[in-house]
């Protein structure tokens, strides 16, 4: 039984899946797989050749639930494997996706040597703001004084910006979307998917259960609310506006895109 | 047709490993593995193959695993540090079930310890250091031609049991240059992994066959396969319940242990009727050797046992080797590590520790008046 037209790119008899009620990774999932299926339609991506590498996390958890090919690996490592894979068969189409412990934190550092060497992948990083499989512990992408359960008294940190840190190493593509504006996130992912090089699509997400209860949020849709009233769509933003900045809000919108040649092309693997 | 050279073990690796098939390397700089990863950026991309430097050994080695699920004969070098950073990766590989080969340069630890010299301080690291059960095979050449002949059974062995296989050599041997034959890929054994025999709705990627060995599909088959690195049943579903893990960590064992006549092998030398024998393996083994020359020309029986494969421990082997033996004689470059499994398996012989360390190689004089207290 097909009962929702995506069910054919996910492996439903392993549904439900873990995300608690109200958390943004099921609609951005749904995005992504929207824009996928429309490649699929045109004909410029064949489903076999699709591959979805995630770390550990509650965002990466993804990678059981769909049906194409997939590897849930070790925490923040999903990157190095997918470039292994994309250079070892140029034919995938390989998408990385992970929450931003995984990817800016631990994985930080394979992220910004992937962007600079415009290695040909599509990295989704879904932000919420907090480490929320393991409870609620400080993340790279906690605002500055935020309660957390490793930073009780506020965290002292700056939060890392993401979009300038890919932008500067020479990614092709960085666009920030937020789960609160999923038409975003199917046509960021409809344009990545049609390009070279590194891409890399911000999506902020509601973490309501770890991160919104935890600083006062009594309700899902509460912090759902809050999240799209700081989320301003801009045409064209530049980087200067890409700050993540919890009292001030955030910009969506499409920050970088170049067509520089990708690191298949760089070394002839084209 | 094949070629004889004068090269070190660490050119006669890479090329066993392109004459097996390797067409991906992933690597990061250390001593005194850096000259693999640099021949291998010469000649692998010429002949198909890729060739990257990624920004630390953490991000080599999943690499490597990435691509061996994308198809390809995938290896890295390393020394002891790099493999510290790479233990993580290499317990992704063993979980997963991932066929590559990973080739360690033992130098001098702890830490950054003596870079550019050698020990064989590392046979435990190789073995034990990823968390959570499983067996490793390890492979261990005393010489350049060894070097290149392991390397081409290393691939054979990572194929065949869908396992990581180590490949252990140490900097004394790495740079040691010797005559090597060197043969074309057709002129030698190769394995590959065994494809699926059920369409893609049948097919269970982590089911094992009669020898405990899952086929193996890769991306862009169709197969819709999921490399899970949770504990898993035959799907690859996360089954976080003790029937399930057991019945993985049982089997990871054992497809190991239970073919492991796929990859141990000996020399023995003078063994027969030996009243001593010693246990030598990588370039300690060299000297070792010798010292079995020098005491037999004085009308000693001693003999040498040479494992080719430190792990799966070869008892049965060891045994039958020291039936008519006193003693038996543990030579290590190191304080003591094989000689746990020997005195482990030898129960009822007297194993005596001979723990020469020694930069370079352990010289024969060293090693041969440490014995002599004990004849």
């Amino acid at each position: 039984m097909n009962a929702h037209p995506l069910d054919k790119y996910l492996v439903t008899k392993r549904l439900p899946h873990i995300w608690c009620p109200g958390c943004g990774i099921g609609v951005a999932l749904a995005a992504i797989l929207r824009a996928i299926d429309r490649r699929i339609h045109e004909g410029a991506l064949k489903p076999e050749n699709l591959v979805m590498v995630t770390g550990i996390g509650c965002t990466a958890r993804a990678a059981i639930y769909v049906s194409f090919d997939s590897a849930h690996t070790i925490h923040g490592r999903a990157i190095p494997f997918a470039s292994g894979a994309k250079l070892a068969n140029p034919k995938l189409e390989v998408i990385v996706l992970g929450g931003d412990g995984d990817i800016a934190g631990i994985g930080g550092n394979h992220l910004l040597h992937a962007a600079r060497r415009n290695m040909d992948l599509t990295v989704f990083m879904i932000t919420n703001m907090v480490y929320a499989m393991t409870g609620g512990q400080v993340a790279p992408t906690t605002p500055t004084g935020m309660y957390t359960t490793t930073t009780p008294k506020g965290n002292p940190e700056t939060p890392v910006n993401v979009i300038k840190l890919v932008a500067y190493q020479g990614a092709n593509y960085v666009a920030r979307a937020s789960t609160t504006h999923p038409a975003l996130i199917e046509r960021y992912t409809y344009r990545a998917l049609g390009m070279e090089g590194f891409r890399f699509i911000e999506i902020i997400s509601p973490c309501p259960e770890i991160f919104g209860r935890h600083i006062g949020f009594r309700d899902p849709v509460e912090l759902y609310e809050e999240i799209k009233k700081k989320s301003k769509y801009k045409p064209k933003p530049s980087l200067e506006e890409s700050d993540l900045d919890w009292e001030r809000g955030w910009v969506l919108g499409e920050f970088i895109e170049r067509n520089e040649p990708g690191y298949l092309k760089r070394i002839g693997r084209v | 047709m094949g070629r004889c050279e004068y090269i070190p073990a660490n050119i006669a690796i890479a090329e066993g490993a392109m004459a097996a098939g390797l067409n991906f390397f992933a690597g990061y700089p250390i001593t005194p593995a850096s000259d693999l990863f640099e021949y291998l950026a010469e000649k692998l991309p010429g002949r198909g193959g890729v060739v990257v430097q990624f920004e630390d050994e953490i991000g080599s080695i999943n690499a490597v695993v990435g691509a061996a699920w994308a198809g390809a004969k995938a290896m890295t070098a390393t020394s002891g540090p790099g493999f510290s950073l790479m233990v993580e990766g290499l317990g992704l590989a063993i979980m997963t079930e991932t066929p590559l080969v990973l080739v360690d340069v033992m130098r001098a630890g702890p830490s950054t310890g003596v870079p550019t010299k050698t020990t064989q301080s590392d046979v435990y690291q190789v073995r034990f250091a990823a968390h959570g059960e499983y067996s490793i095979p390890v492979l261990v050449p005393w010489s350049a031609q060894e070097a290149f002949d392991l390397a081409v059974k290393a691939f054979n062995i990572a194929e065949a049991l869908r396992t990581p296989v180590i490949l252990l050599t140490d900097a004394a041997l790495a740079h040691t240059w010797e005559r090597v034959e060197i043969k074309d890929h057709g002129e030698i054994n190769i394995v590959e992994r065994r494809p699926p025999c059920n369409p893609p709705e049948k097919f269970k990627l982590y089911e094992p066959c009669e020898n405990l060995v899952p086929r193996m599909a890769y991306f862009g088959e169709g197969y819709g396969i999921l490399v899970e690195s949770l504990a898993h049943d035959e799907e690859g579903y996360y089954s976080p319940n003790t029937e399930a893990y057991e019945r993985l960590v049982r089997r990871l064992v054992a497809k190991i242990e239970r073919n492991s006549h796929l990859i141990v092998d000996n020399e023995e030398y003078l063994t027969r009727g030996a009243e001593y024998v010693i246990y030598a393996y990588g370039s300690t083994a060299r000297s070792a050797y010798a010292v079995v020359k020098e005491l037999r020309r004085e009308g000693l029986r001693v003999g040498l046992f040479r494992p080719k494969a430190l792990w799966p421990f070869d008892a049965k082997s060891l045994k039958k080797a020291t039936e008519s033996a006193r003693k038996v004689f543990v030579v290590e470059n190191n304080l003591g590590k094989m000689v746990r499994e020997v005195e482990r398996v030898l129960k009822n012989k007297e194993v005596i520790p001979v723990n020469v360390i020694d930069l370079e190689v352990p010289p024969p004089d060293k090693i041969s008046e440490e014995i002599r207290r004990w004849l």
